[in-house]
């Protein structure tokens, strides 16, 4: 019971961080069909940024969480107006292919940068340790990583559903050339959704360098686990997305502590079969 | 202008043929220029040509070359057989997958193939018992070609052996393309609403194409273990099937010789390159693939053909 406890909690918590990475990339697949495979690079850069202040420059875990947000959304502001603008109307497979050579690129700068070797992270103490709770030790840090997911997710769902920009986020999504009929700039909308989504990816990725890891190879490893949270999650909100990195990371935790062996077999055979049953996604919207 | 095109193409042979005069001491790097290019030839027919966008071929690569790998290595080390027991072997795999990735749109195709692929290389890695996992399948031993020709330790024997492989399965797919349900495939590429419209069973079209593409991709998968007497994990990875999207539209998709050319600028470059320094290779492969999509995605053939003025030979719009 205290280990069926235990993985549920942690599968919460992985689920936490595959949302705060994935759920831009929903928001760009829905707003402007774009398949941008190199969503992971923005988590990546997040990731080094936030380790590469602690390291070098001794900037507390807790300030340098911020400065991998901006920096992830400022690279992705600059690759949007430079690069990706030029490609919304080309086909699926330009899209993968510029996408993926941005993912190779970004491995060799990273690489080149940093080395090829995982990178450390010392939590501030306060986050170390664990908490006992009802017999079941909960890990401290992942405790916070549920309290901020959580929290994000709220702010997210608030501005996506209360507010005139989320308003005009969601039309952009449902009909692009309505909504510019209307007089939504929908290219701005997307523009700062976009920085938004990049700037997540890279909160989400400073946030995992303790539990996803951080090395050069990280786009590629976790690029199935993102597009399976927006296969599962469907796009365009915040509800499906959070719905399906939870499932996904309670899924996977589960499958490795009860079947080791099996391991992330587990995980693609759901995806294969999900995309079977559900093409359009498990929340498919109306 | 038909005739010139197949002077151009016997020359291409000829001069491949030539290799044992023209490269000797380079033959091993040529077999492999080759069958990568055979690899990328049946990507061509599926993304070039049927306009399937997959990023899981390697799959089928993958149990091609573990067919021929297993074959040998428990002793039927027979070449040729076992060149075609794989070829059927990933031709089975692929009519059993063909129906989950015909259907539906690009993202759909682009995630079950990538799921498809990654969960076949998640089971070569997790049966180590039979496929040796990380460490490669040891163990290899082919037999001498038709009994006599050994391969040695130069690649004379594979290079010929791989060059006359290749060249059939050229030739087959050179006829498949030519033929009405070679149009049909185009058709389907421009428009499938359009072609469904006019009678064409899409799907079973689809599912024609993708077998057949498949079986390339498995012999090919079983020309580089028989040649290198080797099996790695790495043949089933995400980076081969990649790297195959690369080579292809390096060299130009939807125009049969685009994979040749596309392999053989991509693994001459990484040769070199990659010596000098593996993460300068691999930026520089990210900087051109960027470059190539944005002057236009036609290839060094597309190239060729806009200098030489040439009629474009493909039909409608890129897929």
């Amino acid at each position: 019971m205290a280990s069926l406890l235990g993985v549920l909690f942690d599968g919460l918590a992985y689920g936490m961080l595959l949302f705060l990475v994935s759920v831009g990339l929903s928001v760009t697949l829905g707003l402007m069909n774009f398949v941008n495979l190199a969503h992971g690079a923005f988590a990546m850069l997040g990731g080094y940024v936030c380790v590469a202040l602690m390291q070098r420059w001794g900037v507390p875990f807790l300030a340098a969480l911020p400065a991998a947000f901006i920096a992830a959304a400022v690279a992705g502001v600059i690759l949007e107006r430079v690069l990706y603008r030029r490609f919304y109307r080309r086909s699926h497979l330009d899209q993968v292919l510029v996408t993926i050579g941005l993912v190779f690129m970004a491995i060799a700068v990273a690489t080149w940068a940093f080395g090829s070797q995982q990178q450390p992270l010392r939590l501030p103490s306060t986050l170390a340790g664990q908490w006992s709770l009802f017999g079941v030790d909960l890990n401290v840090y992942r405790c916070f990583l549920l309290v901020v997911g959580a929290s994000l997710a709220v702010v997210l769902t608030f501005v996506l559903e209360r507010t005139r920009f989320g308003a005009a986020v969601r039309a952009s999504v449902d009909d692009a050339r309505v909504a510019e009929a209307l007089g939504i700039r929908v290219a701005l909308v997307f523009q700062l959704t976009f920085a938004v989504g990049c700037g997540l990816a890279g909160l989400g990725g400073a946030l995992g360098v303790e539990v996803l890891g951080l090395d050069p190879t990280f786009p590629l490893k976790y690029i199935v686990y993102f597009l399976l949270v927006v296969a599962v999650g469907g796009t365009g909100s915040v509800k499906g997305p959070l719905f399906a990195a939870l499932l996904l990371g309670v899924a996977d935790v589960a499958g490795k502590y009860y079947l080791p062996q099996v391991g992330a077999f587990i995980l693609y055979a759901i995806m294969v079969l999900l995309l079977i049953v559900r093409p359009q996604g498990l929340v498919a919207r109306a | 202008m038909r005739v010139r095109g197949l002077w151009l193409e016997a020359a291409f042979w000829l001069v491949l043929a030539a290799g044992f005069v023209l490269w000797p001491s380079r033959l091993p790097l040529a077999s492999q220029v080759l069958i990568a290019g055979l690899f990328a030839l049946s990507y061509d027919l599926i993304l070039g040509y049927a306009g399937i966008l997959s990023l899981g071929h390697a799959a089928y690569f993958g149990v091609g070359a573990y067919s021929a790998g297993l074959l040998a290595a428990h002793g039927w080390g027979e070449p040729i057989s076992g060149l075609i027991a794989a070829g059927l072997l990933a031709a089975l795999a692929g009519l059993i997958t063909s129906p989950l990735v015909v259907r539906g749109t690009d993202l759909t195709r682009l995630m079950i193939t990538t799921g498809l692929g990654l969960l076949l290389f998640e089971l070569a890695n997790r049966l180590g018992a039979i496929t040796g996992g990380v460490d490669g399948l040891q163990g290899v031993e082919v037999q001498p070609l038709f009994g006599a020709l050994r391969f040695d330790i130069y690649g004379r024997t594979a290079y010929g052996y791989v060059l006359a492989v290749v060249f059939v399965l050229f030739l087959a797919a050179r006829r498949l393309v030519r033929s009405p349900f070679g149009l049909s495939l185009r058709g389907i590429r421009g428009n499938p609403a359009r072609m469904r419209a006019i009678g064409c069973r899409v799907d079973l079209h689809l599912a024609a194409v993708y077998t057949f593409s498949a079986a390339c991709a498995g012999v090919a998968g079983a020309l580089l273990t028989q040649t290198t007497q080797f099996v790695g994990l790495d043949v089933l990875s995400f980076g081969r099937s990649a790297e195959l999207l690369v080579m292809l539209i390096v060299g130009g998709a939807g125009l049969l010789y685009g994979g040749f050319i596309g392999a053989a600028v991509f693994m001459i470059a990484h040769h070199y390159l990659s010596s000098l320094d593996p993460v300068y290779w691999q930026f520089w492969l990210g900087a051109g693939l960027v470059l190539i999509v944005l002057v236009g995605r036609d290839g060094i053939l597309g190239l060729g053909h806009r200098v030489l003025g040439v009629r474009r030979r493909r039909a409608g719009p890129a897929p």
